[in-house]
């Protein structure tokens, strides 16, 4: 079996079976790893560093870098269609169910007790990135476990998207530039 | 496939090429982008069907950007739409890890790349906290809801369990009470 069919095969099941946002695909790379020598578990680090810390959603970014380590461009390519082929497929059934069923009574009230839930999620996605950006817990309890110069610019980024409501990418590309000028 | 259908899916697969470029993370760092382009600028869906996919992509197989991205193509134009929003989501991903991976052997070693993303993440952070504020005006109707919240928020940040857990125990709750306030 070429490798490309193989590649294609293993992210196809990752697609289908990882359910749950950013690392769900991770303990399925980890299982590629041990099964075979297309990259090690050690090299699954640098790619979850790299694909944290760069555009796209986590799980797209591993996929493409584990199917390049595996065979080349063409790798990347087909690992990231490959992963998320299973999704189009459900999606058009969902959509299809969605039509039907939106306006049912039943699913209203799901949807009234999931939104606040899914709030959670979000203020808890919040949490945890505040608590590694802002804290540094590696001390202890020690006189540098604020992280001065980011809270600043927490609360100036804060204050500024409550003020203006412009579009993210003003914010995004501003704390780059404060990012790069202040050494944070 | 018409003219027209194609200029709109194009257009939705723009939208979506420039989310997936600024989304840095998890699926909910897209959301401050999508409140921003798809519910305020463009009205493709409203804040609330945005919570509702994404609730919903939560529930799913499959990476959680890319399905509430399809949820939202598919609203605005049918099955093109699905396609041209996963192909947008997913294209920014693919080249940039690959230029990445093929041309910069040190990417992560360069300090300017490190404190540029600090600064990007704690923008983000901030991003975050504004977007679930937002959502708590528009979902917490009553006191049921900010109870359902705290319960969520409480178990999903103390126990490592799946997101697809409080989701699904929210729509029961949801059941439930709904079922109550009738009888």
């Amino acid at each position: 079996m070429s490798i490309y069919l193989k590649l294609a095969v293993e992210f196809l099941k990752i697609g289908l079976f990882s359910v749950g946002g950013g690392l769900a695909t991770l303990p399925f790379l980890y299982k590629l790893a041990d099964s075979y020598d297309w990259f090690t578990r050690a090299m699954l680090i640098d790619m979850i560093a790299i694909s944290e810390s760069t555009p796209g959603p986590i799980g797209i970014n591993m996929a493409t870098y584990a199917g390049y380590s595996a065979a080349g461009v063409y790798g990347g390519i087909l690992a990231t269609l490959s992963l998320v082929f299973p999704s189009v497929v459900i999606a058009l059934f969902i959509t299809k169910a969605m039509d039907t069923f939106r306006d049912n009574g039943l699913v209203k009230s799901a949807f009234y007790g999931i939104r606040p839930a899914v709030t959670a999620l979000i203020a808890s996605a919040a949490l945890g990135i505040m608590k590694i950006m802002l804290v540094n817990l590696e001390n202890g309890l020690s006189a540098d476990i604020f992280n001065a110069k980011r809270i600043a610019l927490f609360a100036v980024m804060l204050y500024l998207m409550k003020k203006y409501n412009k579009h993210p990418v003003f914010y995004i590309g501003g704390a780059a530039i404060v990012g790069v000028a202040l050494k944070l | 496939m018409n003219s027209a259908v194609f200029k709109e899916c194009l257009d939705i697969f723009v939208v979506f090429l420039r989310i997936g470029a600024l989304t840095f993370g998890g699926g909910y760092t897209m959301l401050p982008l999508l409140q921003a382009d798809i519910a305020q600028k463009r009205k493709w869906a409203s804040d609330e069907d945005i919570i509702d996919f994404y609730a919903i992509s939560q529930s799913l197989p499959g990476i959680v950007a890319v399905n509430t991205s399809m949820l939202i193509g598919y609203k605005k134009r049918k099955i093109p739409g699905l396609i041209s929003a996963c192909l947008g989501m997913i294209c920014p991903s693919i080249i940039i890890i690959l230029v990445i991976a093929l041309f910069i052997k040190n990417f992560l070693a360069m300090e300017i790349v490190g404190h540029a993303f600090n600064g990007i993440r704690v923008a983000v952070a901030a991003l975050i906290v504004k977007t679930a504020f937002d959502m708590g005006k528009k979902c917490f109707v009553d006191g049921a809801c900010v109870l359902i919240f705290a319960m969520a928020l409480l178990v999903f940040t103390l126990v490592d369990i799946s997101p697809a857990i409080p989701v699904v125990a929210g729509g029961i709750t949801g059941i439930v009470l709904a079922r109550r306030h009738l009888s």
